[in-house]
């Protein structure tokens, strides 16, 4: 075993064995504190907990090379806006009311604000795209375990299901919020070493979001030199200035409608402790999604100044270790391994392909760091992917448990049975999101980005219409759920090269239709609304009760159980 | 709350939430994407000012932007004598 693989392990094994403490700490027993944590978690603790749940894998592993590598610089901006800017939307229209309305689900919000057949279309769309997002980060768990422990990827994934199993099912929401904020601490401690080692050596700052204003002039002449078109600072090289507004646009609308983000406010101990959750929450992302684009030029630049003339024999050590588990090939289609040319071949940097994950899996090492940060990095990885996963599931078992069998199945389960469907739903929601992970459908990679179209078409123009247009009808809101989902995965399923491979309208991608079927939604639903039976009176002051933080009767009745439909 | 101490809780908080969504709009699609080739003209701590604004100008001010949210509506909220947070109703 190598140094780094010992490491790794330390970390891996201290990491899981904090969270199991920590599960055991916070076992639960009742609906409440399974679904949202009693409702009790403060502002801080929160935030971590939003973070660690919305920083997955990819966001840890890949974010920093997508900007760099795929997109050039520039165009990977669409990702760091998308992905941050939703939160202000959150924060601004969603969070303070959802709370105050006071429910445990997405779906619940949908169903009590509008009808049944709303509640079961929220549903299946919480549930297909949890299931689409967890597949990814099981897969993720499985990467971790292979690149670093040199275990195969069923174990791996086995071993982080094993894990999740062990603190969902017996914490529910209350254990999972405990662990998510311990995960945040791992993975963004994992995030900064680095990226302040990286930065203090390649432009002697160690601030690197500042450092990296110090190093763009050198990187664009050597993006210039190496005759690679678009410098990294230009803008519109590789996406149009139309599909920039629009991807940025779906991404951050789609975060706003997440199922797995929304719940979170539920778990806030009041509207105010929602609000600040929020403000919370985006400055913990903030830290890792301000310092990815730095690390990303960093890296990037030390990359091409260490491959600019050089030879297979003479290549760096990092160079080596990476090429020999894939991660670095020779360029084009092939993509043939490293190992198949003759020691003594000269290359360089556009010879070779790199992978995204290298920017972040090798810039501890590019950075001349010793082995324990490797290690470190590898256990945030791990930190991410869990996170991330068991924030999903989560919602997956409550939409099951509370939506299907409490509120359609049985609704005169008691507590103790409903805690006992939540956990079950949690297991087998655990093995099925396992399976997919060792057995990734092909399309998984593709469809994750797509999540957020889906999610933006689908639940963002109902929930705002919902709480802002007292006069917004059931039927409004149905139509227009189903007219944006049905019209984006049309889009999506007519365009993406697995699939119809078509060009599209007027040259729009998959991952900005998102932003169309948002607006097609939205008018949908207004035009329904004013030709539909309004929301009785009672239903109507409720949505205006929702906009006064403090305590009401109506809402009191509501949250009890009675009708107001 | 009276009816029209309502209204005006309302109509201010629509009227915060409207200019802090304007600035939003304007850092991102704006500065990032709108603007960007002519702010890109401009130098800031060795970044091209456009790109800058994308890549983080915009996620400093997204987290200024909802402090400057919180901040107000708990001075909105205290105006209004607005204080029961922790007995807020949950569920079921």
């Amino acid at each position: 075993m190598s140094t780094i693989q010992l490491w790794t392990l330390i970390f891996t094994i201290l990491t899981f064995g904090l969270y199991i403490y920590i599960a055991y700490a916070s076992r639960v027993s009742n609906t409440a504190e399974f679904y949202v944590a009693g409702g009790g978690i403060p502002a801080p603790a929160n935030g971590a907990a939003i973070a660690a749940d919305w920083m997955s894998a990819a966001s840890f592993i890949s974010l920093a090379g997508i900007v760099g590598l795929a997109y050039n610089g520039y165009g990977g901006s669409v990702f760091l806006m998308g992905w941050t800017g939703g939160y202000v939307l959150l924060a601004l229209l969603l969070a303070p009311y959802l709370r105050k309305f006071g429910k445990y689900t997405l779906p619940d919000f949908v169903g009590d604000r509008y009808n049944e057949t709303a509640r079961l279309i929220a549903v299946l769309a919480a549930i297909v795209v949890s299931f689409v997002y967890v597949a990814g980060q099981m897969a993720g768990v499985g990467l971790v375990f292979t690149r670093f422990l040199k275990v195969d990827t069923t174990w791996g994934v086995v071993i982080g299901m094993a894990i999740v199993f062990f603190y969902a099912v017996l914490g529910g929401m209350k254990g999972i919020t405990w662990t998510q904020v311990a995960q945040y601490s791992v993975l963004i401690v994992a995030y900064l070493i680095p990226a302040v080692a990286v930065s203090q050596k390649v432009t002697g700052v160690p601030l690197p979001q500042i450092g990296f204003g110090n190093i763009l002039d050198e990187l664009n002449g050597l993006q210039t030199d190496l005759g690679l078109g678009a410098t990294y600072t230009e803008a519109f090289g590789q996406i149009t200035m139309t599909n920039m507004i629009l991807i940025t646009a779906a991404l951050m609308f789609g975060t706003a409608g997440l199922p797995h983000v929304i719940v979170r406010f539920y778990t806030a101990k009041s509207v105010r402790a929602a609000r600040y959750s929020a403000l919370w929450a985006l400055f913990f992302i903030a830290l890792l999604y301000t310092t990815a684009p730095s690390v990303a030029a960093f890296t990037k630049l030390e990359i091409m100044d260490n491959l600019s003339d050089f030879t297979v024999a003479s290549a760096p050590e990092w160079f080596t270790t990476w090429s020999d588990v894939g991660l670095i090939t020779q360029a084009g289609e092939a993509a043939a391994p490293i190992a198949d040319l003759p020691p003594d071949q000269a290359l360089t940097y556009t010879d070779v392909a790199i992978n995204n994950d290298i920017i972040v899996l090798a810039s501890p090492e590019i950075g001349g760091l010793p082995a324990p940060i490797v290690g470190l990095v590898a256990a945030g990885g791990l930190a991410a992917a869990l996170s991330t996963a068991s924030g999903l599931l989560l919602v997956i078992s409550s939409a099951v448990a509370n939506d299907v069998y409490y509120k359609k199945i049985n609704p005169q389960a008691s507590e103790k049975q409903q805690l006992m469907v939540g956990r079950i739903a949690m297991a087998a929601a655990i093995v099925v999101a396992g399976y997919l992970g060792i057995n990734p459908p092909g399309f998984v990679a593709q469809v994750v980005a797509l999540a957020f179209g889906l999610a933006a078409a689908s639940f963002f123009p109902i929930l705002v219409l919902g709480i802002f247009w007292k006069k917004c009808t059931a039927a409004g809101a149905a139509a227009g759920m189903i007219t944006g989902l049905v019209v984006t995965m049309a889009y999506i399923y007519w365009t993406i090269p697995i699939w119809g491979g078509s060009e599209g309208l007027w040259g729009i991608p998959a991952t900005g239709f998102g932003t169309i079927g948002m607006l097609i939604n939205f008018a949908v639903t207004i035009i329904v609304s004013q030709f539909t039976t309004k929301p009785s009176e009672q239903m109507q002051e409720l949505v205006e009760e929702i906009r006064f933080p403090g305590r009401s009767e109506l809402v009191t009745r509501h949250a009890a159980g009675e009708d107001l439909h | 709350m009276d009816q029209s101490q309502r209204q005006d809780y309302w109509r201010r908080n629509l009227r915060l939430m409207a200019s802090l969504l304007a600035v939003w709009a304007l850092v991102s699609f704006g500065a990032g994407i709108l603007f960007v080739e002519q702010l890109n003209k401009v130098s800031f701590m060795g970044f091209p000012l456009g790109f800058w604004f994308a890549q983080q100008g915009s996620i400093i001010v997204f987290v200024i932007l909802i402090a400057i949210y919180v901040w107000r509506m708990d001075k909105l909220d205290a105006e209004f004598g607005i204080d029961e947070y922790e007995q807020e109703v949950h569920h079921s």
